[in-house]
């Protein structure tokens, strides 16, 4: 097993940055700003150029036209010949490798091999013009920054898990979550509910679905918190909505229709001064959800169920 | 506006995720019922109550509030600091009174859900 990895592990990521070279162009990882030079520069003011811009040679440019590239090389070359000093034009190489923005990153790196070249000015197709310039370095940087910006899109979309309904096949998908309440446990109480919150956000449930379902759950948990010795939350998380059920196996409420009237409360009054027990958690509920269904018995227990569709007319507001 | 600005202007004190200060603030929400703020807050609000257990912070988190500010000088619980330092929800301490301290939010410019 080990040894196979070890085989096959890097391989693979040869052939990632083999696809890369072909998928890339240069456009993607040259650069744009580029110091130039006007063939009229005197090879006397070339030194300071290249020392104050920490380069090793740059493109002459003629109104917006490339007419050829000068090099450390060149200016150490005319120093070595003792040669009176005259416009770049003159000493710079004049025909030119060039690239296009449009090529494929593949064809830049067979010309750095072939020519031993360090740089390659990119030019407009049609008319000739500088567009940039693309070094060795610049491959480099832009294949890494390509990998790192991959690595980081896997991430996310693993940690998203949204494309759990795209790779399933099924003519219908339902995801079932559930999550265990303890009774009176006021310390974990929420804790259901942001659980819940989150995996639902990770599946890519839309937002707006996604803010009323936690609403609703977090009103059912902490009914199941302060009135009843615990029950659970069932998620059902479809493409096309998401359906919560909350069950508890006590007391149950005696008067369904006054238990919904807003104000309207049972809790004891330490509960109240937490701020909780304001007779509002039902309805609540029921305002945010698209289905409401509620059935209980007192001494059996108490079953909600409930369910949120996307909106699609309404966007999400925030 | 940010929350550090209301931290500056009212002299409000940090108790929780000093670091999440930058966070933007969309207006404000004033309420002790947790059932009320669930249902009428909106993302972004600062909360201003006098409930000091650690449920405050769950809601807060739930409803993606920017902060909770206490009223009266009332602490937050030590489960509510820790909660809210887990969470990265700002708790601050305002020595003002509710009715005072939204008056200023509001001439600070903020405003709530109409």
């Amino acid at each position: 097993m080990s040894d196979k990895e070890i085989e096959v592990g890097p391989e693979e990521r040869i052939s990632k940055t083999q696809e890369m070279v072909y998928e890339m162009k240069v456009g993607d990882v040259m650069t744009r700003k580029v110091i130039t030079v006007h063939p009229k520069t005197f090879m006397s003011e070339l030194r300071e150029i290249l020392r104050e811009n920490r380069i090793s040679g740059l493109p002459v440019v003629d109104d917006g036209r490339l007419v050829g590239l000068v090099s450390l090389e060149d200016f150490i070359k005319w120093l070595a010949d003792r040669q009176d000093d005259c416009p770049i034009e003159a000493k710079m190489t004049g025909k030119l490798e060039t690239l296009h923005e449009d090529d494929p990153l593949v064809l830049a790196v067979g010309k750095f091999e072939k020519t031993g070249l360090g740089r390659f000015p990119v030019v407009d197709r049609d008319r000739g013009r500088l567009a940039g310039i693309l070094t060795k370095g610049d491959v480099i940087e832009g294949l890494l920054k390509k990998l790192e910006i991959d690595y980081h899109q896997e991430e996310i979309y693993r940690h998203r898990a949204s494309h759990i309904f795209e790779d399933i096949e099924a003519d219908r998908t339902t995801l079932l979550f559930q999550y265990d309440v303890k009774g009176q446990d006021f310390k974990q109480a929420g804790g259901s509910s942001s659980r819940l919150k989150r995996t639902l956000k990770r599946l890519g449930v839309r937002p707006d679905v996604v803010r009323r379902v936690v609403i609703a759950s977090y009103e059912a948990e902490m009914n199941l918190v302060v009135f009843t010795e615990g029950g659970k939350i069932l998620a059902r998380v479809r493409p096309s909505g998401v359906l919560l059920e909350v069950e508890d196996s006590g007391p149950g409420i005696a008067d369904i229709q006054k238990a919904l009237q807003p104000g309207y409360s049972t809790a004891p009054d330490w509960v109240r001064e937490l701020g909780f027990g304001a007779g509002m958690g039902l309805n609540n509920i029921q305002n945010t959800s698209d289905r409401f269904d509620i059935q209980s018995e007192p001494g059996k227990g108490t079953l909600l169920k409930v369910a949120f569709y996307p909106k699609e007319e309404h966007g999400d507001t925030g | 506006m940010i929350l550090a600005d209301l931290v500056e202007k009212l002299g409000l004190e940090v108790r929780s995720a000093r670091g999440n200060l930058g966070i933007e603030v969309t207006g404000g929400y004033a309420s002790d019922l947790l059932s009320d703020v669930i249902a009428n807050s909106r993302k972004g609000n600062v909360w201003v109550t006098l409930q000091v257990h650690q449920n405050v912070v769950a809601v807060a988190t739930m409803k993606d509030l920017a902060g909770i500010i206490l009223v009266r000088g009332r602490e937050p619980e030590e489960d509510t600091v820790q909660k809210a330092e887990t969470e990265n929800i700002p708790v601050m301490i305002s020595r003002l009174p509710t009715f005072e301290l939204v008056g200023r939010l509001y001439n600070l410019g903020l405003r709530g859900v109409i």
